[in-house]
């Protein structure tokens, strides 16, 4: 066993090493299959590379072979969508088993997952499903938090949801629901900037309240993406992620709010559909930097 | 029923009413917003299996794959988060479904399409070098005791349909016109390096690696293909497989002392 560093591959006198457990504050683009070869050949200047840890929860194959190779390039995030945290059941044991042991593989410096469900009844969903805000279920999401937290020996960020209904039995609004998830568990923030903005809209409320209410102290990384847009049985508006089009103005709108509070953090372009070259999605990643840039600079004037 | 299990329930019936207790700022029919769900479920869960399934999909069409696939979905959602498992039922789904009989192939292309899955993901292991083959070749006394291991990735089916011609035309590789489906085949899946191939094996085969992954010894599993096929030439067998890395390795069961 090794001594357990704060850095990670840094070489003894090389510059600026990344923290073990915090991402760069810099743009980060998900990893795609059909990236792979372009990436190892161009090496683009990027923050971060992010996973889905259930695409890589297989035995060997071409996916472990290139992630092994970008990982010792870049930073790296691993991505959880299947652990149904909100599952009004346990949690499956051996599927966290399966990710403690992608964490000890590839040593990411975040791992996220999400506040919802998306398993019931032995069956997967393949959909971050919503739930009730109410004492029972913070109760439920808390104890499976401190669980997760404990079987991966790590702290963990959740990722605020898109919503497309509400329940009646819901007694807490979503932000208070996540301060005291976050100040019970002690686990971080993944701020889904398009995720808080889809669900205002939905939901008919003032996105930069939501995001004021949040504990912002506890975010470790935002992530950005883009959205359909639908319309509910009265004809109001009714926004879907989609993770399928490019960051709309208004969700750009909401980062830049969001850095002036936040200043510089770690953030994620999502595109999971109709992806796009490895050159489209890099100039969205430098659009994000362009604002990381300012809030660097917005935060350095505030400290002179 | 807890509320999950009812929402749950409502996902996957396209007949079940919205589930109660659900509600939208504008006192909307909330039945539309929970559509949302219902459609991102059964959509996402379709396209996954026509991602794993390509060939099948062309072979009938990718509306008649899709809405085939809808159903299946519903009857058998997936069971695990690794959604590169889910499909190992649809080949079987596919030959009990009365309106895809008119491709008595289709399910066996299923089948190798999902071998084909398989082998991308499987462990990696290194192939037997050729100073490994030339030792084990040297004592052709011992050749019938040697114990085969194959490649992690390795798997065979054997069909009553000409699978490999009729996958290979579907990747451009040959005239699918010209293809005869009613020949038999024994498609032979490997990933080689970090490309998954399909390649035709000569009869027998399938019954020698039948045997090596029972554990037999070489001769033993030559025996049983000779018993099935008597023309069966094993020197032409083992030199495909040595030549595409199916085998990882080979042994010889340690000495009894006397």
């Amino acid at each position: 066993m090794t001594t357990p560093s704060l850095f990670t591959h840094a070489t003894p006198g090389a510059p600026n090493p990344q923290p073990r457990h915090r991402l760069p504050n810099r743009a980060g683009l998900g990893l795609k299959p059909q990236h792979f070869a372009e990436i190892l050949a161009t090496s683009p200047d990027l923050g971060f590379f992010e996973i889905h840890a259930e695409n890589y929860l297989v035995a060997g194959g071409p996916f472990h072979h290139y992630l092994r190779r970008i990982r010792d390039r870049y930073p790296l995030s691993i991505h959880g969508v299947g652990l149904s945290i909100g599952a009004d059941e346990p949690l499956d044991t051996a599927h966290l088993d399966r990710l403690a042991a992608l964490l000890d593989r590839y040593q990411p410096q975040s791992f996220s997952e999400h506040l919802a469900w998306s398993t019931h009844n032995s069956h997967f969903f393949n959909d971050l499903l919503p739930l009730p805000y109410d004492l029972p279920t913070l109760n439920r999401v808390c104890d499976h938090l401190d669980q997760t937290q404990d079987h991966l020996q790590r702290r963990i960020l959740l990722e605020n949801p898109a919503t497309y209904i509400e329940f009646a039995a819901s007694t807490l609004d979503e932000a208070t629901f996540i301060t005291e998830i976050v100040r019970r568990t002690g686990c971080g923030l993944l701020l889904d900037v398009n995720n808080a903005y889809v669900s205002a809209i939905n939901h008919h409320r003032d996105p930069h309240g939501y995001i004021a209410a949040l504990p912002l102290a506890a975010v470790g990384e935002i992530h950005l993406a883009g959205f359909a847009e639908d319309q509910d049985a009265a004809g109001a508006p009714l926004l879907i992620d989609t993770h399928g089009a490019p960051i709309a103005a208004a969700v750009w709108d909401l980062y830049a709010f969001t850095l002036e509070r936040l200043g510089p953090t770690p953030t994620l372009i999502e595109r999971d559909h109709n992806i796009p070259t490895l050159a489209v999605l890099l100039a969205e990643a430098q659009c994000a930097e362009r604002w990381l840039g300012c809030a660097q600079q917005d935060r350095a004037e505030a400290v002179a | 029923m807890s509320d999950q299990r009812r929402f749950a329930t409502a996902l996957l019936d396209p007949d079940a009413p919205c589930p109660d207790g659900l509600i939208a700022w504008n006192h909307s029919d909330p039945a539309r917003r929970f559509a949302v769900y219902r459609n991102n479920v059964i959509v996402s869960l379709i396209d996954a299996l026509a991602d794993a399934f390509p060939v099948a999909q062309q072979l009938v069409g990718e509306e008649f794959f899709r809405a085939m696939a809808g159903v299946f979905v519903r009857q058998a959602p997936p069971q695990s988060a690794r959604l590169v498992e889910y499909g190992d039922g649809l080949p079987a789904f596919i030959a009990q479904f009365e309106p895809a009989s008119t491709v008595p192939y289709l399910a066996d292309v299923a089948r190798l399409e999902r071998l084909r899955v398989r082998a991308f993901h499987a462990a990696d292991a290194d192939p037997l070098t050729p100073e490994q083959i030339a030792q084990a070749l040297a004592d052709p006394e011992r050749l019938p005791m040697l114990q085969v291991t194959c490649h992690p990735s390795l798997g065979v089916l054997s069909s009553r349909y000409a699978i490999v011609a009729l996958w290979a035309a579907h990747q451009g590789l040959g005239d699918l016109a010209s293809v005869n489906p009613a020949l038999p085949e024994i498609a032979l899946v490997i990933r080689v390096g970090l490309a998954v191939q399909v390649i035709a094996l000569p009869p027998g085969g399938d019954v020698l690696i039948a045997g090596f992954a029972a554990g037999l010894p070489l001769g033993e599993a030559a025996g049983l293909a000779i018993a099935a096929h008597p023309d069966f030439d094993l020197t032409a067998h083992l030199a495909l497989l040595l030549r595409c890395g199916a085998l990882s390795s080979f042994s010889l069961p340690t000495e009894i002392p006397s």
